[in-house]
C-alpha cells in the first residue's frame, strides 16, 4: 500500500484535531491554525488525486482492523478528490476573504470557536465526500449541521439567531428522515458500507423482492438530503440563514454546505441504491420535477426581494434547482453536469458574496439597490468580482456557469422525453437571472442621482488587503473552470465511472 | 378486501414494534414541522429520533437469543442477537443529545431576547427589531 493512500484519513483527522486544540487557543491562534490546516488537507487532497489519476482506478482504506463487511471503510477516487481539492480552495478563499468581517461580527474572546466551526465543517465535509460507510455519513451530516448552526448563531443578533432555530429544525427534519432511510435500508439489505450494501440491493431487485420497501427508502433518502440542500419546495430557510451570517459564514453555507449533501446523494445513488434503479423506479422524474420547479421559482423570488444579499440567496436556490434537475434527468451526461455545476456553483456563489461583502462596506453597511448606486466605483475590484460572478450565474462565455449551461442543455438533449421542456426552462431561468442580477450589475456602475438617501457620513470602509486577495482567486478560479473545463468534465466522467 | 384488510392489520400486529416506531416517527416528524412552540418543536424532535431508536432495536433484537456479552466465552454465533443495531444506538442517542442541547440554548438566548416561544412572533419580532 502506498503512503499516499493514508492521506484521505489524515485530511479528516487533522481537520477535526485541529479544532479540538483551537478551542483552547486565542481568537488569533485559532484563525492562524485554521487556514494553515486547511492549506494542508487541500494539499493532501491534491496528492490523493494525483494518486488516482496516475494508478487510473479508486481504492478502499480500511479503518480499524475489521475488514469489509463489518469495519468501517473510505473510499478515494478521482471525483472524491476533484470535490476535496474544490471544497478545500473554496473554504479558504472564503475564510481568507471575510477575515477583517469575521473578527468584527464576532464578540470579543469567542473568535476561536468561529475557527472551530469551520475546522469541524470542512472535516465534516471531507468525510462526506470520503466515506464508504453510510451510518459514519449519518453522524458527519450531524457534525456538518451542528458546524454550520455555529457559523450562523456567533452572530449575536436577533435574526441571526432566528435563522440558526430555522436552519436546525429544517435540518433535522432531513436528518430524520435520512436517519430512518438508513434503517430501513440496514434491514432489508443487512450491510451499513456502501458496496456489500449495493450488491444485497442489486439481488434485492433481480429477485423482485422487498419491492414497497426499496422504493420507501429512495425516496426517504432523497427527499431528507434534498431538505438539507435546500431544493425547492424545502428552501424557505435559505434566505435567512445566508443572508445573515457572517460574510464567511454565508459564503461556506450556500458555496459548499449544501453541496456535500447533494455530493453524498450522488453517492448513495451510485455506490448504494443504483442510478438504474432509481431511474426505472421514476424517482429521479420527481428530483427533476422539483429541480426546473426551483429554477423558476427561485429567480422568481430573488426578482422580487430588496435586499440584495437575500438576492443573492434566492439565487442559490434556482441554482440547486439546477443540479437537481441534472440528477433528474436520469442519464450519465445529466450527472456530468450536476456534478460539474456543483464545482461552478460553490466557486462562483462563494465569489458573490464575497464581493458583495466589499461593495456594502463602502456603502454604510445597506444592502438594499438604492445605497449601493455606484458602490463599484468606489470599490473597483469588488464590483468587478461581483459583475463576473453574476455574468458566471447568467451563463457568460469563459465563466464557469457557461459551461454547467452547455453540459446540461447537451445533455438534455439525449433524453428525448424531457428535451423539451428543459430547455425552455434552462432558457426561461438564463432570461430570469440576467434580469436580477444584471440589474444589480448596472446599479453598481450607475452614478448615484440626486435625493438619495444620503450614505452615512463616515461610511465603513475597510478594504482589506485579504478580500482583495480572495476575489483575484476566485475570479481566476472561475475562468479556470470556465475555460480549461475539458480535464475537469473528463475527471467528473471518470470518477463517476469509478462508482460502479 | 375484507380479507386483505384482515391480512395487513394482522401483518401490522405481527411487527408491532416497526409499526409502533413508524407511527411515532410521523407523530414527531409532524410536531417538529407544524408546532409553533420551539419547546414542542424539540420535544418532537426528540420522538422522531427515539423512535427510530425503536425501530433499529427491534430490527436487532432475535427472540430466545442472548444480550451479545462475553460472560463464560464465545458461544456459538446462533446464541446472541445482532449487536450492530445496538451500537448505530447509542450513536444515534449521542447524536440527538447534542442537537438537543443546542437546540435548547438556542431557544433559550431567543427566549430571553424576545421573552417568547413562539417561533412565528419571534420572526416577527426578528424583523421589526432589524427595522428599527
Amino acid at each position: 500500500m502506498s503512503f499516499v493512500q493514508n492521506f484521505p484519513f489524515f485530511s479528516i483527522i487533522l481537520a477535526m484535531f485541529s479544532g479540538i486544540v483551537s478551542s483552547v487557543l486565542s481568537g488569533k491562534k485559532a484563525r492562524n491554525l485554521s487556514l494553515a490546516m486547511i492549506v494542508v488537507t487541500t494539499v493532501l487532497s491534491a496528492c490523493t488525486l494525483g494518486f488516482c489519476l496516475r494508478t487510473g482506478e479508486s481504492y478502499t482504506f480500511m479503518m480499524g482492523h475489521f475488514p469489509a463487511p463489518w469495519g468501517n471503510e473510505i473510499r478515494a477516487g478521482v471525483l472524491e478528490g476533484v470535490t476535496a481539492v474544490l471544497f478545500g480552495v473554496v473554504m479558504f478563499l472564503s475564510v481568507v476573504g471575510g477575515i477583517a468581517h469575521t473578527a468584527e461580527d464576532v464578540e470579543d474572546g469567542k473568535l476561536n470557536l468561529f475557527y472551530i466551526m469551520i475546522d469541524l465543517m470542512l472535516s465534516s465535509l471531507l468525510a462526506l465526500v470520503y466515506t464508504n460507510d453510510l451510518f459514519t455519513a449519518y453522524v458527519f451530516v450531524e457534525i456538518n449541521t451542528i458546524a454550520g448552526c455555529g457559523l450562523i448563531m456567533i452572530r449575536q443578533k436577533g435574526r441571526s439567531m432566528s435563522a440558526a432555530i430555522r436552519y436546525m429544525i429544517m435540518s433535522q427534519l432531513g436528518s430524520g428522515l435520512f436517519l430512518i432511510g438508513l434503517s430501513l435500508l440496514y434491514d432489508v439489505t443487512g450491510h451499513l458500507l456502501m458496496s456489500p450494501a449495493k450488491d444485497s440491493v442489486e439481488l434485492l431487485v433481480a429477485t423482485g423482492s422487498y419491492r414497497l420497501p426499496l422504493l420507501v427508502i429512495m425516496a426517504v433518502i432523497s427527499v431528507g438530503l434534498a431538505i438539507k440542500s435546500g431544493l425547492y419546495p424545502f428552501h424557505y430557510w435559505i434566505p435567512d440563514t445566508y443572508g445573515y451570517a457572517t460574510p464567511t459564514g454565508s459564503a461556506v453555507l450556500s458555496g459548499l454546505v449544501s453541496k456535500g449533501y447533494i455530493f453524498l446523494l450522488i453517492k448513495i445513488f451510485f455506490r448504494v441504491l443504483g442510478y438504474g434503479n432509481l431511474v426505472e423506479s421514476e424517482m429521479v422524474n420527481v428530483l427533476y420535477l422539483f429541480g426546473i420547479t426551483g429554477m423558476v421559482m427561485g429567480s422568481i423570488h430573488a426578482i422580487q426581494e430588496k435586499d440584495t444579499r437575500r438576492m443573492i440567496a434566492y439565487s442559490s436556490v434556482a441554482q440547486i434547482g439546477y443540479i437537481y434537475m441534472g440528477i433528474g434527468l436520469g442519464t450519465t451526461a445529466g450527472m456530468v453536469a450536476a456534478v460539474f455545476h456543483i464545482f461552478a456553483h460553490s466557486a462562483t456563489k462563494a465569489l458573490l458574496f464575497i464581493s458583495a461583502v466589499g461593495l456594502y462596506e463602502v456603502s454604510g453597511d445597506r444592502k438594499d439597490f438604492v445605497s449601493l448606486r455606484g458602490a463599484a466605483y468606489r470599490n473597483p475590484l469588488a464590483g468587478i468580482g461581483f459583475a463576473i460572478g453574476s455574468l458566471s450565474m447568467v451563463g457568460f462565455p469563459m465563466l464557469s456557469g457557461f459551461i454547467s449551461k452547455l453540459l446540461f442543455a447537451t445533455s438534455a438533449l439525449a433524453s428525448p422525453h424531457k428535451m423539451l421542456l428543459t430547455l425552455f426552462v434552462l432558457a426561461v431561468s438564463t432570461t430570469l437571472n440576467a434580469i436580477y442580477f444584471l440589474r444589480l450589475v448596472i446599479t453598481l456602475y450607475s452614478r448615484p442621482r440626486e435625493g438619495d438617501r444620503p450614505l452615512p457620513d463616515n461610511p465603513v470602509v475597510r478594504r482589506s488587503w485579504e478580500l482583495k486577495f480572495a476575489v483575484i482567486c476566485f475570479i481566476i478560479l472561475n475562468l479556470v473552470l470556465g475555460m480549461a473545463s475539458q480535464p475537469i468534465v473528463q475527471a467528473i466522467t471518470d470518477g463517476l465511472a469509478m462508482f460502479d | 378486501m375484507i380479507a386483505m384488510n384482515v391480512n395487513l392489520v394482522q401483518h401490522l400486529l405481527l411487527n408491532i414494534e416497526e409499526t409502533v416506531s413508524i407511527v411515532l416517527f410521523g407523530i414527531g416528524f409532524t410536531i417538529l414541522l407544524l408546532h409553533r412552540n420551539l419547546i414542542k418543536k424539540i420535544m418532537g424532535m426528540n420522538i422522531m429520533d427515539t423512535a427510530t431508536y425503536l425501530f433499529l432495536a427491534a430490527k436487532g433484537y432475535i427472540t430466545g437469543r442472548a444480550v451479545p456479552i462475553v460472560v463464560d466465552g464465545i458461544q456459538d454465533v446462533e446464541a446472541y442477537i445482532n449487536p450492530v443495531p445496538s451500537g448505530l444506538v447509542l450513536t444515534g442517542i449521542v447524536v440527538s443529545v447534542s442537537t438537543t442541547a443546542l437546540m435548547l440554548a438556542l431557544t433559550i438566548r431567543l427566549y430571553e431576547r424576545y421573552h417568547s416561544l413562539d417561533l412565528d412572533e419571534i420572526l416577527i419580532l426578528a424583523k421589526e427589531e432589524e427595522q428599527t
